[in-house]
């Protein structure tokens, strides 16, 4: 292939014929679009943040403070430093009651999203098919297709609360089907399934060599009810790659650390990639994790009451709106539905950011299911969201005028 | 419920009974109730607005003075306490641990306002053996809300 090109004499590099054909294949984030408009604005109100508004709570900062005086920050383990992987397992254990070995089954990883691509990249051979349950976070379709898979979507449904059921994936699982993704609490969501929902669908992969990666980042962030993980059924530890992290629960986005849990055999084997890949997971942030994991129970239920504030007000205010609003139990997100006003999700977005001047994520973003809905971030100061739901308000009105002059 | 709408209302005491009631999950009526019980209670005390000095009024004045006195016989700092509080021009006024009695914080419309209010009025009661003046620079924070104007928000959408 040729890939110099001849301009005014000078061999110029085709950059396009540079690229791997599977980087060029991936969409751009539909997220991201919406980001860069309003950044460009004025007086836009945004409601499109994936992480939390509050600080690290000070003991984990203090924790990291105190590891840059006095101690040599070095690569460490590849898998992780050893308090922290035990440190993990404990949480597991005592969240789950289901014990991982902190030495053979346990990576940690640079967030949660590493661990979601050592999962997929792990175990997706050329042409495996991959059950990616929708609407959900942007990542996990690219990252399938990056390993050589073919993501096959799954879209839950409104009228089951957005929870997954064995009917919606049972026709799509084939000779080639590797892995299901199930993401709960759900990012755009706020769904979350409980024991009664899980035993169905543990039931159907019993009998079939599937595995499960789930993505449990949002799991401290429930209301009402305490998560419950699919790892805790019968015959599920073995099949399950377990993936959670500190950014959400601990407001540690930036500080990039998540994990990974998955029987020996597995981490065994994708260690390598995070060990060629990456090395090691920054060393001042697992350390103080440690910290997080062992004194932040209260400071997270403190985040989690403020959330619940937050949420409680923004269902009610977006169903009197007229904007149907299904209550969510999990996550920092809410997901009305926008089909009353005639728009696609796309539209009502773009309009409701220029003219209303309110920034949201339409619900294509996480998948063709999220049209009709908007994804709406709670990780914002009540004041901030009363502010963008009297602005939405306002929208709402003009365009109800709209409609009833036409 | 109680810590609920206190630190709702602490955030912003203008939320109406019905939003109040949608962050707490019950009605605008329940929300009324819940306040009016703790306002019977002498639970909460009141309302007030916590103002950014120098945008309201540049030339205003704030101290926090040092009141060392002579407890009285059975009602030890009570009786000066009551007294000073009855000034406009006091703020806010409480017993302290420590090296001295009474912390008062004072405003005024000039610092001669305020250091006469001082010498004239407060160093003159009886049973108060010194004072000490700090004025007030800058206000950061108070009860909870910044001063300052907040940070632009630098997080992205991922």
């Amino acid at each position: 292939m040729k890939l110099l090109t001849k301009e005014a004499g000078v061999n110029v590099i085709d950059y396009d014929k540079i690229l791997s054909q599977k980087v060029k294949d991936i969409k751009p984030s539909g997220i991201r679009k919406f980001f860069d408009i309003a950044g460009t604005m004025d007086d836009v109100i945004s409601l499109g943040v994936g992480e939390p508004d509050f600080n690290t709570p000070w003991v984990i900062r203090k924790a990291a403070i105190q590891v840059l005086e006095r101690k040599h920050i070095i690569y460490g383990p590849n898998k992780g430093v050893v308090p922290l992987r035990k440190a993990v397992c404990e949480r597991i254990s005592k969240k789950h009651d289901v014990s991982y070995d902190s030495e053979k089954e346990i990576i940690i990883t640079v967030g949660g999203s590493e661990a979601i691509d050592l999962a997929i990249r792990g175990l997706v051979n050329n042409g495996d098919e991959v059950l990616v349950v929708e609407p959900c976070f942007v990542c996990y379709a690219p990252l399938v297709e990056l390993a050589g898979g073919v993501a096959v979507p799954v879209p839950t449904r409104i009228e089951n609360n957005f929870k997954l059921t064995v009917e919606d994936f049972r026709d799509k699982v084939t000779e080639r089907t590797k892995l299901i993704i199930l993401p709960f609490p759900n990012n755009p969501t706020g769904a979350v399934m409980t024991k009664e929902d899980l035993e169905p669908i543990a039931e159907f992969l019993r009998e079939t060599n599937i595995m499960v990666l789930t993505d449990e980042i949002y799991s401290e962030l429930t209301y009402g009810r305490k998560h419950f993980s699919i790892i805790e059924l019968d015959g599920m530890r073995e099949r399950t790659i377990y993936v959670n992290g500190f950014s959400k629960a601990y407001a540690m986005t930036g500080w990039r650390l998540g994990y990974l849990a998955a029987p020996e055999p597995i981490v065994s084997q994708i260690a390598k990639i995070h060990q060629y890949g990456i090395m090691c997971s920054p060393y001042i942030s697992q350390n103080a994790a440690v910290e997080a994991l062992n004194s932040c129970d209260a400071e997270v239920n403190k985040m989690v009451d403020e959330y619940n504030v937050r949420r409680r007000y923004l269902v009610s205010e977006f169903n009197r709106l007229g904007l149907t609003c299904f209550n969510p139990e999990g996550a920092f997100y809410v997901f009305p539905c926008i089909k009353s006003t005639g728009l696609t999700s796309d539209e009502f977005c773009e309009r409701l950011l220029y003219e209303g001047k309110v920034a949201a994520v339409p619900g294509t973003a996480f998948g063709d299911s999220g049209e009709g809905y908007m994804r709406i971030s709670y990780a914002y100061s009540l004041k901030h969201l009363m502010e963008a739901i009297r602005r939405i308000e306002i929208f709402l009105k003009k365009l109800e005028a709209e409609k009833n002059e036409g | 419920m109680k810590n609920e709408i206190i630190r709702i209302l602490q955030q912003n005491a203008r939320v109406s009974d019905k939003e109040l009631g949608e962050m707490l999950g019950i009605s605008a009526e329940e929300a009324a109730a819940e306040i009016k019980k703790l306002e019977d209670d002498g639970v909460i005390r009141g309302y007030s607005v916590i103002l950014d000095d120098e945008k309201y009024d540049k030339s205003m004045v704030c101290a926090t003075i040092e009141l060392k006195v002579t407890p009285q016989r059975d009602i030890g700092f009570d009786d000066i306490a009551k007294t000073i509080m009855m000034y406009d021009e006091v703020d806010s006024i409480s017993l302290m641990s420590g090296a001295y009695d009474l912390a008062v914080e004072v405003r005024g419309n000039n610092l001669k306002d305020v250091a006469l209010f001082v010498s004239e009025r407060l160093s003159t009661i009886d049973g108060v053996l010194s004072t000490a003046t700090h004025f007030i620079l800058k206000k950061y924070k108070e009860k909870g809300i910044f001063i300052d104007d907040e940070a632009p928000d630098e997080r992205g959408w991922c």
